[in-house]
């Protein structure tokens, strides 16, 4: 590859790498056309960094320029860090040449905001059209979206992105204001609602519009938000704005850090709580508020999920009865995950669980256990042991390596 | 007496299916079957009867035999006979017993599949050669199990119109953009050993790597390191988990960076200026997007004089208009031109636009048949509209028909009711029909009246305009 392309991409991948998004799925089902490169897939992850993270779309910023000035981010205008610009061909060919090779599943683009928002939302719209237009491209795009860009671009974005998102930023107005001082929340929300209202019309005119809906961002760590209003924060995306996904990322050092952002190592436990959570208000019938109440002072608990954190303090509700309980509290039981909740409640149609098929249903039957009977099995005293925690809880696992 | 049954090496559904359609017809009990793998299949020791009648099962098993016969454990299909025996011996919903632990055994055994074709489409590396018809992929890679059949599709699928080819230890794919061929186990050296944009997507490997947030044991859960050695980018692994910690240590340490750039406040304040300036900057932009609705080779822009008495604006440009590439050129606009002449208003001295800018229509044969936009297809329009009428600035605007008015005022209205004089926003303006309308209808006599009443319309508008 020409070294000076190279030496861009190097640049401009590290500038994005901070976005936590890099779902390819959710798009319609997709094949090559004759001429065309690329179909959809339920979500494929190429490879995998050493951070553990997966590698599924070609994540890059068309340029790390930026007239703004987000305290938490590396390529905010007061930053040193080194700057590079890619044209609109550059983009589309560092996409295509990398999907033919299957190094990636599509193009996840973002950028810094250069001479205007709807310059910068202009070149980005381009890379999607000439990639669906001139190369029948039918692999995956993710763009996102500049709230602040005018609204016949995003209309135009629209119509090749599978998925648009803007970023929330921050969970809490007031550090949005003190960190990104040309940000607005305002702008913010209003945008994700403009995006809703779009992508639900479009579905029930059988158009399409961002097939894929939209996704957000919160980072995490950045300022005193805690655990509670982050989640109260996505509960609202949830539910105002049908976001598909919610991502926590949490704050990492970065060069060139800013002043009023003191370098801290990330708080990836943090990050992974947020997490559970947002899966256990999505997915198990859990409420911010029943959630919180597993934690202290708004903060998650660390050491244990927050599944088994709630159990833990809701003790009289077990143990659980896996031959007769209803769907909604076996979820509610640590250590049985959605699967083998499905698994449970087919299974039992046709004959008695015993101990042992709890096992072959659920891999984690160790935290299950003092929380659920079954035939020829019941907790006894153990469920209100004091040391329950300590029995079920692993030794502290050292997560960092600093 | 032992059945034996040889199916052919790799994953054999049909050899498989077929067996079992014998056996169970024959009322051979699972441990009276021996299975055994051979390259040349049909050396039975007892023959297969091709004819045996098929079985009815529960819909949830072919799928899971699909994915276990490309195990690699020789026991599949033993496995798999003994389940199917068990269903069509009464327990219909034995599946449904996850628990069960033949069940179990075969769920563990198709996820393992499932995995490794997962793997296969996600850590499968293409490598270009040049050959006389142009370039050419070509990929090594190791599966663990029977799996290179079931692939195939999905490259296919992604790669039509690429020459590739797949070589693995258990077969290989060729794919000649018509059709595929399978061919024998290949061997390593069979593939090139480099392609031009390795290091480019390594370099985007290591771009991409957080080093605050190293977590090595992840990564190889998800990407074991049996993976590794055919896969370009690992080779940067090593180098960047031990440069991990010190990268960090260096961020953290690092004196927070004092601002290098003058606050910009004049750039940034000049964003909020960034519409477009002037209607012929607007209609550039207009005329370079795409449409927002099916059809429509090119934008209609609107035509006139800015800052007129009068602005008409219709629903969207027809066949004629999209030739033309003009508003209100069709039959539609000619009916419009001779009332205007009527109410004694100049054409040549009024503004007219489209709310919707593209011609809506769906191809039937040659004719090309008028669609009418939908709410949502409009409200994409609006923005547009809005800043035309802005730069325009007519002292009166009038809305033929109902998209015009959905369009003006934003909300939908019926047109009989709200005919005459209105509000649109800011704008003083005026509802009446579309002058297609007056083209349909049906009876003469209904079309004069109606005729007659557009006309006085226009008389009215040209005199609240005046
Ligand atoms: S707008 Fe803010 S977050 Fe986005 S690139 Fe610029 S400085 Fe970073």
């Amino acid at each position: 590859m020409d070294p000076a392309l190279t030496a861009k991409l190097r640049i401009l991948a590290d500038a994005a790498k901070y976005d936590a998004s890099c779902a390819s799925s959710g798009a319609p089902k997709r094949v090559a056309g004759p001429k065309g490169l690329g179909s959809t897939s339920n979500g494929i992850c190429h490879a995998y960094t050493p951070d553990g993270r997966c590698i599924s779309l070609l994540k890059i910023l068309l340029t790390n320029y930026c007239l703004f000035d987000c305290a938490y981010c590396i390529n905010r205008r007061s930053s040193n860090v080194k700057r590079a610009r890619f044209s609109v061909e550059e983009v589309v060919k560092l996409t295509v040449e990398f999907y033919k090779r299957n190094y990636i599943e599509g193009l996840f683009l973002s950028s810094g905001i250069i001479r205007t928002p709807d310059h910068t939302m202009e070149q980005m719209m381009l890379v999607a059209k000439i990639l669906r237009r001139d190369h029948g491209f039918a692999g995956y795009i993710h763009l996102k979206t500049i709230p602040e860009a005018s609204p016949w671009l995003i209309e135009q974005a629209g119509l090749w992105a599978d998925r648009l998102s803007i970023n929330m930023e921050l969970p809490l107005q007031q550090s949005l204001e003190k960190l990104a001082p040309e940000k607005s929340s305002a702008t913010i929300n209003n945008a994700m609602g403009q995006m809703h209202e779009r992508i639900v019309e479009a579905k029930e005119e059988r158009r399409r519009f961002s097939p894929a809906g939209q996704s957000t961002q919160m980072i995490v760590g950045a300022d005193e938000a805690n655990d509670e209003h982050v989640l109260r924060t996505s509960d609202m995306l949830y539910s105002r704005f049908a976001m598909r996904r919610v991502y926590y990322s949490a704050f990492s050092p970065i060069p060139q850090a800013s002043a009023i952002l003191p370098a801290k190592p990330p708080p990836l436990q943090r990050e992974n709580r947020l997490y559970q959570a947002d899966w256990l208000l999505r997915y198990y019938g859990f409420s911010v508020d029943e959630i919180a109440s597993g934690g202290e002072h708004g903060m998650l608990d660390l050491e244990i999920d927050p599944k088994l954190a709630w159990a833990l303090k809701n003790r009289h509700r077990f143990p659980v009865d896996v031959n007769k309980a209803d769907r909604e509290m076996l979820l509610r039981v640590p250590g049985l995950g959605k699967r083998a909740v499905d698994r449970i409640v087919l299974a039992r149609r046709h004959t008695r669980l015993r101990l042992d098929d709890v096992a072959r249903l659920s891999g984690a039957l160790r935290r299950a256990r003092p929380f659920l009977m079954t035939d020829d099995y019941h907790p006894a005293a153990l469920t209100d042991r004091i040391d329950l925690r300590q029995r079920i809880v692993p030794p502290a696992k050292q997560l960092s390596l600093f | 007496m032992l059945t034996r049954i040889v199916l052919k090496e790799g994953a054999d559904l049909e050899g498989f299916r077929r067996a079992v359609r014998m056996l169970l017809a024959r009322d051979v009990r699972p441990d009276e079957v021996m299975w055994v793998t051979a390259d040349t299949p049909g050396l039975f020791g007892s023959a297969v009867d091709a004819d045996a009648p098929p079985l009815s099962l529960p819909r949830a098993v072919r799928p899971l035999c699909e994915m276990v016969v490309c195990h690699s454990d020789p026991e599949r299909y033993a496995l798999l006979h003994g389940l199917i025996h068990r269903i069509a011996r009464g327990e219909r919903a034995l599946l449904e017993v996850a628990s069960d632990p033949l069940v179990h055994r075969l769920n563990i055994m198709a996820k393992s599949v499932r995995r490794d074709i997962h793997k296969m489409h996600a850590f499968l590396r293409f490598r270009k050669v040049d050959g006389e018809r142009g370039e050419r992929f070509i990929a090594w890679f190791e599966p663990d199990h029977f799996i290179v059949e079931a692939v195939a599709q999905f490259f296919i699928d992604r790669y039509r119109a690429m020459d590739w080819t797949i070589l693995t230890p258990k077969g290989s794919l060729h794919w000649d953009r018509q059709a595929l061929h399978l061919g024998p186990p290949g061997d390593r050296r069979m593939a090139p050993d480099g392609d031009d944009f390795e290091d480019g997507w390594r370099s985007y490997y290591e771009s991409t790597f957080n080093p605050a947030r190293v977590n090595p044991d992840m990564m190889r859960t998800e990407m074991p390191k049996k993976y590794w050695r055919n896969m370009p980018e690992t080779a940067a692994i090593p180098a960047l988990l031990r440069q991990a910690a010190s990268r960090t240590g260096a961020m953290i340490e690092q004196e927070p960076a004092a601002a290098i750039k003058r606050n910009p406040a004049k750039a940034v304040a000049a964003m909020a200026d960034q519409e477009p300036r002037s209607l012929a900057e607007l209609n550039r932009i207009i005329a370079a997007s795409e449409p927002l609705v099916p059809g429509g080779t090119r934008a209609v822009l609107g035509e006139g004089p800015q800052h007129p008495a009068i602005a008409f604006v219709g629903e969207q440009p027809g066949d004629q208009e999209d030739q033309q590439g003009r508003p209100f050129v069709g039959p539609a606009g000619q009916l419009l031109d001779k009332a205007l002449a009527e109410a004694g208003i100049d054409r040549r001295k009024t503004y007219l636009t489209n709310a919707v800018k593209h011609f809506k229509f769906e191809q039937r044969g040659k004719l090309r048949l008028h669609k009418s936009p939908t709410a949502g297809e409009v409200k994409h329009y609006r923005w547009w509209l809005m800043k035309e009428l802005d730069f325009v600035r007519p002292k009166l605007v009038v809305a033929l028909g109902a998209t015009a008015v959905l369009a003006l005022a934003g909300k939908a209205m019926p047109v009989t009711r709200a005919r005459g004089p209105a509000e649109f926003g800011g704008l003083h303006g005026y509802i009446t029909v579309h002058p297609s309308y007056l083209l349909r209808l049906p009876d003469a006599k209904a079309k004069a009246e109606a005729y007659a009443a557009f006309v006085e319309d226009l008389k009215r508008v040209a005199a609240m305009a005046a």
